[in-house]
Formats: C-alpha cells, sequence, structure tokens
C-alpha cells in the first residue's frame, strides 16, 4: 500500500513525511524525522516517556497516528530550549539532579511544560497527578516535583 | 599461620572440616595448600570465591598478602545489580 | 532535607555541580539504545513461545526465510552448544550451558517468551510476517510455577539431569531444587533455649521486575572481515563482550561495544538476552542489525528477580537481646538455576551481632524467566521477613524497636553471620539518627501507623580502569568503563578535580567503549563510584606526579625539589621562590614539546568496597473502606562513607525506597493457570506513580570507609532492602493488622483487615 503524505509543522519548521497507516506519531517522529528526544517504553500510553505537545495539549505519541499529525503543530523536546537557552525547566532539573538515567527526562519535560502553561502555580499534589503518567523508576520523583515547582516559582517571578 | 575458615557449602568438599590453620602468604598459596589438602574442594577455589583477611573482602585478588596470624574466611563471590 | 554531612574538608566534594552529562539529558540529545541508527540497518525481531513448557520438535525456517525482504534468520543451530560451565558475571555464577539456551531455546521452551528464533528484515513489517511464516512444532508439557509446587517430588521437571547440589549425600534422582544452601554460627538450638520470647513465621513475595522504561535494545553490524561493533543499553560492556565472544566463538577483540547511554538497569542489564542474537544476524545478512524489546518482551522474557518462601524464627531475653536465629530461604530461579539465594542467605541476620544462627536456602527453577540480579539481589526478600519478625519481638517485648535494634546492631568488630568481622559501619549511626529524627517524633493522625527497618548490602569493587588525559590547554578528558546510570560521571569529574584542585568543569568524561580503555567488570554491586573513583584519583596522581616531573626537567632541578600544593607545582627546599609555580594548565600547554603529553591510566582490581547499613522510616495511612495504603511520610537514612555529590547519592536512596514500596504495595508477576503472565505491561504492572508518593526525605550518614581516597561506600543497593519491612510494621500499626505476604495490595488488606474485625 502507497504511504501516506503528512504536512506538519514539528518545533515551528514546516516538515513533510511519508509514513504507512500504522505508524505511530512516535515512530515517524524517531524513525522518519529523526527525532529520538521521545522515547518509547511501553508503546501501550503507560509509562509517558514519548509525551509530546500536539496543538498545544499534552499526548502519548505512541497513541496518535503519524497520519494524524496533518496539518497541526507538533511540539518535543528539541524544541524546548531557546538557542544557548535551556528552559527554566531544563535548567532547575539539572540544578535540583531531578533525573538519574534520564530516559524518562525529555517526557516528563514536555508534560511539566504542558502543566505551567495551563497552572502557573501548582501544587505539589497537582505536580504530582498531572506527571501521574510518567513513569520514572530511578529518582523516586522527590527531585523531579521540586524542580517543577521551582521552575514555576521562578517563571511566575516569584 | 593464619586461621582459615570455610563458610557455607565448602564443608561438602573437606569432610566437614570448617576451620584449619594454613602457611600461606598470599591468597594464591592458600588455595593451593587448600587444593592439595582437599582435592574436591580444588574444583570449586578457582571461580567464584572472596575471600576475607581480617574482616576485609577480596575477590579476584590471588596475589593479596595474608598475615602470619590473620584471620581468613572463605565464602561465597558477592556481586549485586 | 537533612544531612549529617561533616562541615566538608574539601574543595568539590560533597558539593552539588550541575553533572557533565546533564544538558544532553534534558535537550533530547542524549543517545540511549534504541537512538541509533546505521545505514542500511536491518530489523530484528524475535519468535518467541507462547507455551510455558513444552519440548520443541521441530522449527521450519523455510517458508519465511524464501519471504521478500527477509535477509537472515537464526535459531538454535546456528549457535554450538556450550559445556556446563559456571563462571562469574554480575550477581552469581552463571552457567554458559544455560545462557546459550536462555537466548534460543533448543530441547524445549522453559518459560512464555522463551525465544526460539530471531529474523532480520528489511522492515518491521516483513520482520513481523518472517516470524508468522516461522513453523514450530511443540509437543506441549505440564508446567510449574510456584516454587513450594516445583519443590514436590512429582513436579514437571524442567531440566531432566538437574541434581540438588549442597546435599550430602547426592540425591539419586533428579529434582527442580538447583541447590541447597547452608550458613551456620554458633548453636541455635542453645540459643532458643536461652530466650524469653520466640517468634516463628512464614512469609511470601512475588516476583518483581526491575521496570527499566527503557527496554533493551541494541545495533550491530559484523564486517566482511569478522570485526564487529555492537551498539547496546547495558551496565558492562566488556562483560557483555565476553559473553557474545564465548556463544559465537569469536575472539573477544573482534568485537567492540560501546554501551549507550542507558536507560535504567538496576541489575536487569547485566545479562544478554539480543546481542548474540543481533551479531549473528548482522555477520549472516552482510547489514547492520538492530533489535529493540517491546514492553511485553521485557516483562515475559527478561529477568525479573525471584519470589519466594522466606521462613524467620528469632528468639529473645526480656532485655531484647536476640538469642538465636534461624531462616529457610526459598527463592525462584526461573527456567535456569541461579537465584539469588546465596546473597539472600547472607543478608539475612547481616544487621545484628548475633552468637547463634542458620540459614537454609534453596534455589528452584519453574517455569518462569530466568530471573536477573535486582538491585541488592535477594537482599530485601529475606530481610523483609527477618526486619518483621524483629518488629514483632519489639511489639511483644514492649521495647521499642530502634532501641530493640541498637541492643542487637552490627558494628565495627561484630561477627557477621556469613563470617567475617565487619570494619567501620554505620547501623548504630543510621539507628540514632533515626532515632532524633523530625519523623521519627512527628505525630501520627487516625488510621496512620509508623513502621522502621534496617538493611544492609555487602557492596563490591573488581577490575576497573580509568584514563585521564591532561590536554593541550589545560582541560582534562576523563575515560571511564562503568557504564553511568544515575550522576557516576559527576562524581568522578568532581574527585578528579578535587586532587587536581582544578575547576570540576574543565573535565570533561566519557564512557570508553571496550577497545578504547582496559577490562571494566560492570556497573553493578554498588561499584562504579567506589572503584572508577579509586582509579580515577590513582590516575590523577600520576598526573601530578608526572607534572612534578616534568616540572623538575623544566626547572632543571632534582624531581624531589618540586612539590605539588595548592593545584601548583612549585619549587621547594632551597629553590622555594626560584622559579615561577606552573599549574596544570601551564603544564598541559608545555607538555607536547617537553617529551609528549600527559595522561594518567589506573588499571586496576579495586579491593577494600565497605558494606553499606541504611534504616528507613514509613508513615502509611490504611483506608478501612477499601484496604487501600497510603505512604503518608517517608525517610530514607543510610551510610554513604562519603558523599562525593549529595544529591545523587540522595537520588539513590529516594529511588531505591520508591522501589522498594512498590514491591511492597503494588508489584507482582501474576501468572493464570495456564503458566502464562497475566499483567506484562506497565498498566497491570503498576510501579509507583508520582502521585502515589509523598516526598522522599533523605539523612546521609557519613562513616567513611578507610580503604578508599575519600571514604566511599558503596550506596545504591541498601536503599531497596529496608522499605518492605519498614511499610509493613507502619501498616500493621495503622490497620492492627500483620501481613506475611506482598504485595500489600489493597484487596488483600482489605480482606484481612475484615477476618480481624478491623475493617
Amino acid at each position: 500500500m502507497a504511504k501516506h503524505h503528512v504536512t506538519t509543522t514539528v518545533n515551528g519548521d514546516p516538515v513533510e513525511y511519508l509514513c504507512e497507516s500504522e505508524q505511530t506519531l512516535l515512530d515517524c517522529l524517531r524513525d522518519e524525522l529523526d527525532l529520538v528526544g521521545a522515547k518509547e517504553g511501553c508503546s501501550s500510553g503507560d509509562c509517558g516517556a514519548c509525551s509530546v505537545l500536539l496543538d498545544g495539549r499534552l499526548v502519548c505519541s505512541c497513541l496518535v497516528l503519524g497520519v494524524e499529525a496533518e496539518g497541526r503543530s507538533v511540539e518535543t523536546i528539541e524544541g524546548m530550549a531557546q538557542g544557548d537557552e535551556l528552559h527554566p525547566l531544563q535548567r532547575k532539573f539539572l540544578e535540583h539532579a531531578a533525573l538519574q538515567c534520564g530516559i524518562c527526562t525529555p517526557g516528563i519535560l514536555v508534560a511539566a511544560k504542558a502543566l505551567l502553561a495551563k497552572n502557573p502555580d501548582p501544587t505539589e499534589t497537582q505536580v504530582r497527578y498531572w506527571l501521574a503518567g510518567n513513569l520514572c523508576r530511578c529518582t523516586g520523583y522527590d527531585k523531579i516535583v521540586r524542580a517543577v515547582m521551582d521552575a514555576a516559582a521562578e517563571m511566575r517571578g516569584a | 599461620m593464619a586461621h582459615v575458615v570455610l563458610i557455607g557449602n565448602l564443608r561438602q568438599y573437606t569432610g566437614d572440616v570448617t576451620a584449619l590453620d594454613v602457611d600461606a602468604a598470599t591468597i594464591r598459596q592458600l588455595f593451593r595448600k587448600l587444593g592439595e589438602k582437599f582435592p574436591e574442594l580444588a574444583p570449586h577455589l578457582e571461580e567464584g570465591l572472596a575471600v576475607a583477611i581480617d574482616g576485609q573482602i577480596y575477590q579476584d585478588a590471588l596475589l593479596e598478602p595474608i598475615g602470619p596470624e590473620s584471620e581468613v574466611h572463605i565464602l561465597p563471590q558477592i556481586a549485586g545489580g | 532535607m537533612q544531612e549529617r554531612v561533616k562541615k566538608p574538608q574539601f574543595d568539590v566534594v560533597g558539593t552539588r555541580p550541575v553533572r557533565p552529562d546533564g544538558v544532553d539529558k534534558v535537550t533530547g540529545r542524549a543517545k540511549y539504545g534504541a537512538d541509533l541508527k546505521m545505514a542500511g540497518q536491518l530489523v530484528g525481531k524475535v519468535l518467541r513461545s507462547p507455551h510455558a513448557h513444552a519440548r520443541i520438535k521441530s522449527i521450519d525456517v523455510s517458508k519465511a526465510l524464501a519471504l521478500p525482504g527477509v535477509k537472515a534468520i537464526v535459531t538454535r543451530d546456528d549457535f554450538a552448544d556450550q559445556a556446563s560451565e559456571f563462571v562469574p558475571a554480575g550477581e552469581m555464577l552463571i552457567n554458559y550451558r544455560d545462557v546459550v539456551r536462555n537466548i534460543l531455546a533448543r530441547e524445549k521452551v522453559l518459560y512464555e517468551g522463551h525465544a526460539i528464533a530471531a529474523v532480520a528484515a528489511i522492515s518491521e513489517k516483513a520482520a513481523i510476517a518472517a516470524l508468522d511464516a516461522i513453523k514450530v512444532d511443540y509437543e506441549v508439557l505440564p508446567h510449574v510455577i510456584d516454587e513450594i509446587e516445583a519443590m514436590k517430588a512429582d513436579a514437571p521437571l524442567l531440566q531432566e539431569d538437574m541434581i540438588t547440589q549442597g546435599v550430602t549425600p547426592a540425591p539419586t534422582k533428579a529434582s527442580n531444587v538447583a541447590k541447597r544452601v547452608e550458613f551456620t554460627l554458633g548453636d541455635t538450638a542453645k540459643g532458643f533455649a536461652e530466650a524469653d520470647v520466640i517468634i516463628e513465621r512464614e512469609f511470601k513475595t512475588k516476583a518483581v521486575h526491575q521496570g527499566y522504561i527503557e527496554p533493551h535494545a541494541c545495533l550491530a553490524s559484523v564486517s566482511e572481515d569478522g570485526s564487529a561493533d555492537l551498539w547496546t543499553t547495558t551496565q558492562g560492556h566488556w562483560v557483555k563482550r565476553a559473553h557474545c565472544a564465548k556463544l559465537l566463538g569469536w575472539d573477544v577483540t573482534k568485537i567492540r561495544v560501546t554501551s549507550s547511554e542507558i536507560g535504567g538497569g538496576f541489575g536487569g542489564k547485566t545479562v544478554i538476552y539480543l546481542e548474540p542474537l543481533a551479531l549473528a544476524l548482522s555477520k549472516k545478512a552482510h547489514r547492520p542489525v538492530k533489535m529493540v524489546m517491546s514492553r511485553e518482551e521485557v516483562f515475559k522474557s527478561t529477568g525479573p528477580t525471584s519470589g519466594g518462601t522466606v521462613r524467620v524464627k528469632m528468639g529473645a531475653k526480656k532485655d531484647g537481646r536476640i538469642t538465636a536465629a534461624e531462616g529457610e530461604i526459598i527463592l525462584q530461579a526461573g527456567a535456569f538455576q541461579g537465584s539469588p539465594v546465596q546473597p539472600a542467605c547472607m543478608c539475612a541476620f547481616a544487621n545484628y551481632d548475633l552468637e547463634n544462627v542458620k540459614v537454609i536456602g534453596f534455589d528452584v527453577v519453574s517455569n518462569r524467566p530466568k530471573v536477573a540480579a535486582y538491585r541488592a539481589p535477594g537482599g530485601p526478600i529475606s530481610t523483609y521477613g527477618v526486619e518483621s519478625v524483629v518488629d514483632e519481638l519489639a511489639e511483644q517485648l514492649g521495647i521499642d524497636p530502634i532501641d530493640l535494634r541498637l541492643k542487637n546492631a552490627a558494628k565495627e568488630g561484630t561477627k557477621a553471620a556469613y563470617g567475617p568481622k565487619f570494619g567501620p559501619v554505620g547501623l548504630v549511626e543510621c539507628l540514632e539518627a533515626a532515632k532524633e529524627s523530625d519523623h521519627w517524633k512527628a505525630p501520627l493522625g487516625p488510621n496512620q501507623g509508623r513502621g522502621i527497618a534496617a538493611g544492609f548490602w555487602f557492596n563490591i569493587g573488581g577490575e576497573t580502569t580509568v584514563s585521564l588525559q591532561l590536554n593541550e590547554d589545560g582541560t582534562l578528558t576523563l575515560m571511564a568503563g562503568t557504564p553511568d546510570i544515575g550522576g557516576l560521571r559527576a562524581s568522578l569529574c568532581m574527585m578528579a578535580a578535587e586532587e587536581l584542585k582544578v575547576d570540576v568543569h574543565k573535565i570533561r568524561p566519557i564512557i570508553a567503549d571496550t577497545s578504547s580503555l582496559g577490562y571494566n567488570f560492570l556497573t553493578g554491586g554498588s561499584r562504579s563510584a567506589f572503584s572508577s573513583g579509586m582509579a580515577t584519583v590513582e590516575a590523577a596522581r600520576s598526573i601530578v606526579k608526572q607534572a612534578c616531573q616534568r616540572a623538575a626537567k623544566l626547572w632543571e632541578i632534582p624531581e624531589e625539589a618540586v612539590t605539588w600544593e595548592d593545584g601548583e607545582v612549585r619549587p621547594a627546599g632551597e629553590n622555594a621562590g626560584k622559579h615561577k609555580p606552573m599549574t596544570l594548565s601551564d603544564i598541559g600547554k608545555i607538555a607536547g614539546k617537553t617529551g609528549g603529553a600527559i595522561v594518567g591510566y589506573a588499571a586496576i582490581s579495586a579491593q577494600g568496597a565497605a558494606p553499606s547499613f541504611g534504616v528507613h522510616i514509613a508513615d502509611t495511612e490504611v483506608d478501612p473502606g477499601t484496604g487501600k495504603v497510603t505512604v503518608t511520610r517517608y525517610t530514607a537514612i543510610q551510610d554513604a562513607g562519603r558523599a562525593i555529590h549529595p544529591s545523587y547519592v540522595e537520588g539513590q536512596f529516594q529511588g531505591g525506597a520508591v522501589q522498594g514500596i512498590g514491591w511492597a504495595l503494588n508489584e507482582e508477576y501474576i501468572y493464570g493457570p495456564d503458566g502464562k503472565l497475566q499483567n506484562a505491561g506497565f498498566l497491570d504492572y503498576r510501579v509507583p506513580v508520582a502521585s502515589d508518593l509523598p516526598m522522599i526525605d533523605t539523612i546521609i550518614v557519613e562513616v567513611p570507609n578507610p580503604r578508599h581516597p575519600y571514604g566511599v561506600r558503596g550506596i545504591g543497593e541498601t536503599p531497596i532492602v529496608p522499605p518492605m519491612a519498614a511499610i509493613g510494621a507502619s501498616v500493621r500499626r495503622a490497620s492492627g493488622v500483620r501481613f506475611f505476604e506482598l504485595p500489600m495490595s489493597p484487596p488483600k488488606v482489605l480482606k484481612a483487615m475484615k477476618a480481624a474485625g478491623k475493617a
């Protein structure tokens, strides 16, 4: 069967790719566009390592088909820093040592960015529930939650 | 003479001897002498054992010196996850 | 976060710089196992057994090979059989006869998910079509999953020639019991006769998976002359090289293994699964082959750790002195022998200074995936039983559980139940820190309880090589060979910076491949910061020595007349002040013109690893309506010897504690009557998520290890040892019911509370 031609926007850039009907957005990002920052941990939407924003909404890219990105806007971890300037979340993750192996980090950063866009002043409980779809097996989440709260405070100018 | 204690299942190869004095200056010499004394033990000394000299555990350290009055324990090798 | 770190005497050690590999990891740039691509690469996939136990009558790959786009298939026929030979690897001895059968089944499949064949094809679709076209003729056999069932005389036999080792006289009949081990000290009958209180209990724990978020993945490329490049996510690339060379019959030097960034391991990535298959496929297909496991494959076909049965009997006098302790530990090995029963036995009573101990262990095979190391392998299982009984002793004797432990705690000079005497250890200091903590004194709410438990792990050293190069601009490059899973590179650079008195960010570390550095044993046994740290310090001191020699030559004075002070080479003695001191940067700049580059190299077998004790305090709240246990407050206290980078030490405490919380409350392998795993995914195998947990407070205790230049102890494994018993004790006080089985999931807790009239 012929492949589908998809025209979309990734991290602000217009891109095109060809994909099969069953290829996920995660497959397309990783295999067709070489954007391997989103990780495949489960391909069932349970681990959140593949989190990206689709038109600003947090999704597991393993649960979205590649063809569904047609005409939409995708934001991945690769688009989070602006030039040399890390996003405050990225900086706070480093300062707080909020990662060990780092495999879940891209997904958690994208998810946290989506949270702070909706809620600039989340409580600890709100952070914990928002990130409940992103598994981390190394850190016990303590330093991740602290880093997100600290980044939120900095971004609010608090 | 170092005082040597065999831990765990090693006694099966020594006719239930679990403690003895051995004159050995290194772990390698100790293994050789134990192997001569207990031929059934010999193959088990080659891999998978740790040696504690005065409480300090050594692994893969055949040339480690043993003091004349040392207390030596031979136990299963330890690793981890 | 409370810290018991004394005011640091160091410039760098004990500070919290940003890790050198950090930016790559927050920007998505870091390359993990599945992130590398090679031109012309094929997709490798594995055919796996749908049966828990079956004889393989035939495997026919002819139709699959004929399909378009299928480039190579390997089966048992592509790997020579291996003699029964035990070699040390990771947590225990492994037998290549078993390993070659685990990577691809030979006579029988022994568990659901057991690999049978591997294919390489031009696309995932073509590879899956090929798997479907392979015809395997099975004779399905009865299976056994439970370890106690597997020990019965009439249980289905996995290996028809398995005679239990460690029993005299040797049994004449084969069984599923691979080994019996025994550790004894003193006379337990005499000890129990002296006891005022004796408690005897049986505990059950379930198999749990390491649960690393990154599935196993590798990319192999074999050239026509037989030289191979292997990119893989691993805890030890030299160890994997050795295994692959052995199974393929290739020279070690032909295989260059590069460890990718590793997305979690916890012991589970010390084992080979895909690598020899990818190499064999690439050799056959003459193209690179990439293989990545699915999450389902990770659960069904890679090592969980053992579930088991633990029987504990302990006696104590009224004053709390423990007079005797006995344990019987039966662990699942999975389909091939080699559970962590030996360390489980050795750890069981390591927390205590006891005169009379007897521990017996059994290593039992059943139709489950072969277990792999998981953080302090075996320790959490036996310690769960022992610490739970200690808690019950405290309750019956009316003694505070910290005081009871203090009365019996192992300390310097204590003869461990597994033989040798401990050097300086920090259990007493951890217990005292617990007693003084705000947490221990805080009030509890309704339906809440507080528990405490201690834990221990041995820690190891081993073969380690590090290279440290002074560059021409005075910066440094550090090459280590132990994969960095949680901040190792940061710690190594900090130790080098401390020695050399340079800015830590002037040192750039890499994890070198197997062709670029001497041998390194794997990252495991909590050894990497200890061993690679020791080698780094040695390499740094070598640089200092060479720098002094170089300066002496330049100044035309004897080497002895040069000293290293405050990060400078200075003329000393009668020459003091006669020459301008030189920094490493000065020396790096002229090294090339005065004899060549300065490189520090240390190839060592690190000895002197010291155990780490920890104490955890858990508060839980139990919902009497649903049986749900919620952890409301948690503190992990542990002796780190010396915390090089305290944030990553805390991170190990926190991460290990939370894995233990998952083990205690939710995680378990669930099998159906058909012998198939019913929860091979993160939805049904539920690891803790952020909303399940409170902050995990930490207290770093520092009783330095005298055998390490900075006092480092391994710290990665101990944190998973205490949580299950600490939570069990806490649930006991919150619910009024004592549990003897993990996980303490809501249905079980509710049922037990109802039975006890507490719900």
